[in-house]
C-alpha cells in the first residue's frame, strides 16, 4: 500500500478550480517530484496535504489513515511535515531553539515543571538538546547552534527548515521548492543532503521543484501539474521527455 | 549546552539587579536617607515593574499588542480588596494577604480566559482595540457593582445602594463608584520586590522552556508553527491568561496599599495601559530585563523632575523619545554595541 494516497483531489477559489481531479500515490522511501510551470497549482497542492486548505473533493491517506480536512497541527502529528517556498523560520530565536520548537510534540513537560526546573525539565530539555544538536550535526549546522536563525546565510535557511521539519518525525517530507535560490554548487549540495534524509532517515520525500537538473537527478517519480490538472505521471526520465511536457514548459 | 548556561546567567544578572537595588534601598532608608515622597512610590514603583513584565510576556514574547492590561490589573484590585475585606479580622494579616493575591491572580485569569477566547482570533491593531475596549468595559462595571453584606448574606446590584436592601447598620462592601473604602494596608516594599522575584522567575523560566518556545514560533511565523504541530490557540490563550494573572496580582498589591480603592479612569483607565505599554516598549520590546529597569526609570523621572514644576512633563517627553532614539534607531545601536562594555572587556582580554 502507499504511503501517501491521494484520490481525485479539487479545490475551487471563487470560479477557479485550483487543483482538479489531482491523484498521486507515492511509496513509501520514495523521492517523488511535483512539477509544473508557475501558477499550475503545486503549492495548492501542499496545502491541501497539510490542510492549511480544505478541498472540496477527494481523499487523502497517509499510511492508510485518512486525514481529508484535518486541522494542520493533527496533520503534523499524523505524519506530514513540510518546509515553505519563501522560508518560515523563527526568526528571532536561535538556530538550536528553532529545531527544539520542531522537537515539541516528541518531547514533553509540564508547564508547571518548565517554570519551576524540576528534575523533569532538566531531563527531557538535555535530551532535547542532544537531538536537536544531532540532527543540526547531519545538516552541517552544529557550528551554528547559538546563531540567531535570521543571520544564517540563505542556503543554510534551508537546510536549518529541512531539520526542524524532520523534528517532528514525519513519515512524509514535502519540500517547496528547495533549491529556489540557490547556485548551482548549492544545489549540487542541496541534492546531496535531500539523498542523505532519504538514506539516514529512511525517509519519504514529495518535493516541488523548477530546477530540471535537481529533479531529473534525484527524483524517481514524477507528476506534472498545468491549471490544476495532472498533465504526466511516472517514471522520471520517461515523463520528462513526454511532449506534452515539454510544450507545457516550453510553448509550441 | 554552553548556551543553557548563557540564559541561566542572563537571568541571574536580572534577579540580582532587583536585589541589589532593593538592599539599596533599604539601606538607605534605614539611614534615613529616602524621603517620604520616594517612601510612599516604593510600593507603586514595584506594582508598576510586575505590569511592565507581566505586559512584556504578551508584547513581546506572544508579539501580540493588547492595551487593556489595566482592566486585568483592576480585576485583580477588586477581587483581592474584596476577599480582604469580607475576611478581615478572621484570618492572621499574612494569611489573608496571600489567599488575596491568590484569589486575585485566580480571577484576573478567569478574565483573561474570557476576553482572550474571543479576542486572540484577532491579530494587531484589531486586537489593541479590542482589548483597549475590553479595559474600559471591566473599569465601567466595576464602577456600578455594588455588593453588600448583613446577617441574610451577600447582596449584589448593578443599580445603586439602596437597591441592595441591606439590614439597617450595615455597610455595602463594594460601593460603586465609591468603589471600597478600608482595605488593610499589607502591601509593602519587601512583599512587593519578593512578588517581582516571583513573577521574573515564572516568566523567564517560562520563556526558556517548551512553552515559552511555542509562544515565541507563534509569535515569529504562525503558519510554520502550525506546520510543526504547535496548537496556536492553547499557546496565545496561556501566555494572554498567564500575563493578566500577573497583572491581577499587580492589582491586589495596588488595592492593599490604598486604603480607599474606586475604579478611576486615571488609575485602572487607558491612560495606565498606554503608560505601562511606553515601559515596556521603551525598556525594549521581548526584553524582560529591560522592561524592569523603565518602569523603574520611568516612575521615578517624573518624581524627580518634580523641581522643574511646569515644565515635568515637558522634559518628561523629551527624554521619552530620547530614550525612544538610543534603544530603536539604527545608528544607535551600531554606536552602542562599539562602545558596549562587554566588547571593551572582550578587546581587553584580547588585547592582554
Amino acid at each position: 500500500m502507499a504511503l501517501l494516497d491521494v484520490q481525485n483531489l479539487c479545490i475551487s477559489f471563487g470560479g477557479l478550480r485550483a487543483v482538479d481531479d489531482f491523484d498521486i500515490h507515492v511509496e513509501k522511501g520514495q523521492l517523488y517530484g511535483l512539477i509544473g510551470p508557475n501558477g499550475a497549482g503545486k503549492t495548492t497542492v501542499f496545502n491541501l496535504l497539510t490542510g492549511v486548505y480544505k478541498p472540496n473533493e477527494g481523499i487523502i491517506r497517509l499510511d492508510g489513515e485518512d486525514i481529508t480536512g484535518k486541522r494542520t497541527i493533527d496533520i503534523n502529528k499524523a505524519g506530514i511535515a513540510r518546509t515553505f517556498q519563501n522560508i518560515r523560520l523563527f526568526k528571532g530565536m536561535s538556530v538550536l531553539d528553532n529545531v527544539k520548537a520542531g522537537l515539541h510534540n516528541n518531547y514533553r513537560y509540564s508547564t508547571l515543571a518548565g517554570i519551576f526546573r524540576l528534575p523533569s525539565y532538566r531531563r527531557v530539555e538535555k535530551e532535547m538538546d542532544e537531538k536537536a544538536m544531532e540532527l543540526l550535526e547531519v545538516f552541517g549546522l552544529g557550528g551554528e547552534a547559538d546563531y540567531l536563525a535570521s543571520n544564517l546565510p540563505y542556503g543554510k535557511q534551508r537546510k536549518l527548515e529541512i531539520a526542524r521539519a524532520l523534528a517532528t518525525n514525519p513519515k512524509l517530507l514535502l519540500l517547496d521548492e528547495p533549491a529556489a535560490g540557490m547556485n548551482p554548487n548549492e544545489t549540487k549540495e542541496l541534492m546531496d543532503t535531500i539523498r542523505l534524509i532519504r538514506d539516514r532517515f529512511d525517509m519519504t520525500i514529495l518535493l516541488i521543484e523548477h530546477d530540471m537538473k535537481l529533479v531529473s537527478g534525484i527524483c524517481e517519480e514524477l507528476s506534472v501539474l498545468n491549471f490544476g490538472r495532472i498533465l504526466a505521471q511516472g517514471e522520471t526520465s520517461r515523463v520528462l521527455n513526454d511532449p506534452q511536457v515539454i510544450t507545457a514548459y516550453l510553448g509550441e | 549546552m554552553k548556551k543553557m548556561n548563557k540564559t541561566t546567567k542572563t537571568n541571574l544578572i536580572t534577579y540580582a539587579i532587583v536585589i541589589a537595588a532593593y538592599l539599596l534601598v533599604s539601606l538607605l532608608s534605614l539611614t534615613g536617607h529616602v524621603s517620604s515622597l520616594m517612601e510612599g512610590l516604593l510600593v507603586p514603583l514595584c506594582i508598576y515593574v510586575i505590569l511592565a513584565v507581566s505586559l512584556n510576556l504578551v508584547v513581546g514574547i506572544l508579539g501580540e499588542l493588547s492595551l487593556g492590561h489595566a482592566g486585568f490589573m483592576c480585576v485583580g484590585a477588586f477581587s483581592g480588596a474584596f476577599f480582604s475585606m469580607c475576611t478581615n479580622g478572621m484570618l492572621p494579616d499574612w494569611l489573608r494577604f496571600l489567599i488575596a493575591l491568590v484569589i486575585g491572580a485566580l480571577t484576573a485569569a478567569v478574565f483573561g480566559i474570557i476576553i482572550g477566547i474571543p479576542v486572540l482570533r484577532l491579530r494587531g491593531d484589531y486586537l489593541a482595540i479590542v482589548t483597549l475596549a475590553f479595559g474600559e468595559i471591566i473599569k465601567n462595571l466595576m464602577n456600578v457593582l455594588y455588593i453588600g453584606r448583613d446577617s441574610a448574606g451577600f447582596h449584589f446590584s448593578m443599580k445603586d445602594v439602596m437597591a441592595l436592601g441591606l439590614e439597617p447598620g450595615s455597610k455595602p462592601i463594594i460601593n460603586g463608584p465609591q468603589g471600597i473604602t478600608g482595605t488593610p494596608h499589607d502591601a509593602s516594599f519587601t512583599i512587593g520586590v519578593v512578588l517581582i522575584l516571583l513573577v521574573l522567575l515564572t516568566i523567564l523560566n517560562l520563556i526558556h522552556s517548551r512553552d515559552g518556545r511555542a509562544i515565541m514560533a507563534i509569535r515569529d511565523n504562525r503558519i510554520a508553527a502550525e506546520s510543526i504541530g504547535i496548537n496556536v490557540t492553547k499557546y496565545k490563550l496561556m501566555a494572554f491568561t498567564l500575563s493578566a494573572s500577573i497583572a491581577g496580582v499587580a492589582g491586589v498589591l495596588y488595592a492593599h496599599n490604598l486604603s480607599t480603592l474606586t475604579a478611576l479612569p486615571k488609575n485602572f483607565g487607558y491612560n495606565m495601559s498606554i503608560m505601562i505599554l511606553v515601559f515596556v516598549v521603551l525598556g525594549g520590546i521581548g526584553n524582560i530585563r529591560g522592561s524592569v529597569i523603565s518602569a523603574v526609570v520611568l516612575t521615578l523621572l517624573p518624581e524627580l523632575l518634580r523641581g522643574l514644576s511646569d515644565y515635568r512633563m515637558l522634559i518628561y517627553a523629551i527624554l521619552l523619545i530620547g530614550m525612544m532614539l538610543f534603544n530603536w534607531s539604527p545608528k544607535a545601536i551600531e554606536l552602542r554595541e562599539r562602545y558596549s562594555l562587554r566588547r571593551l572587556l572582550r578587546n581587553k582580554k584580547e588585547a592582554s
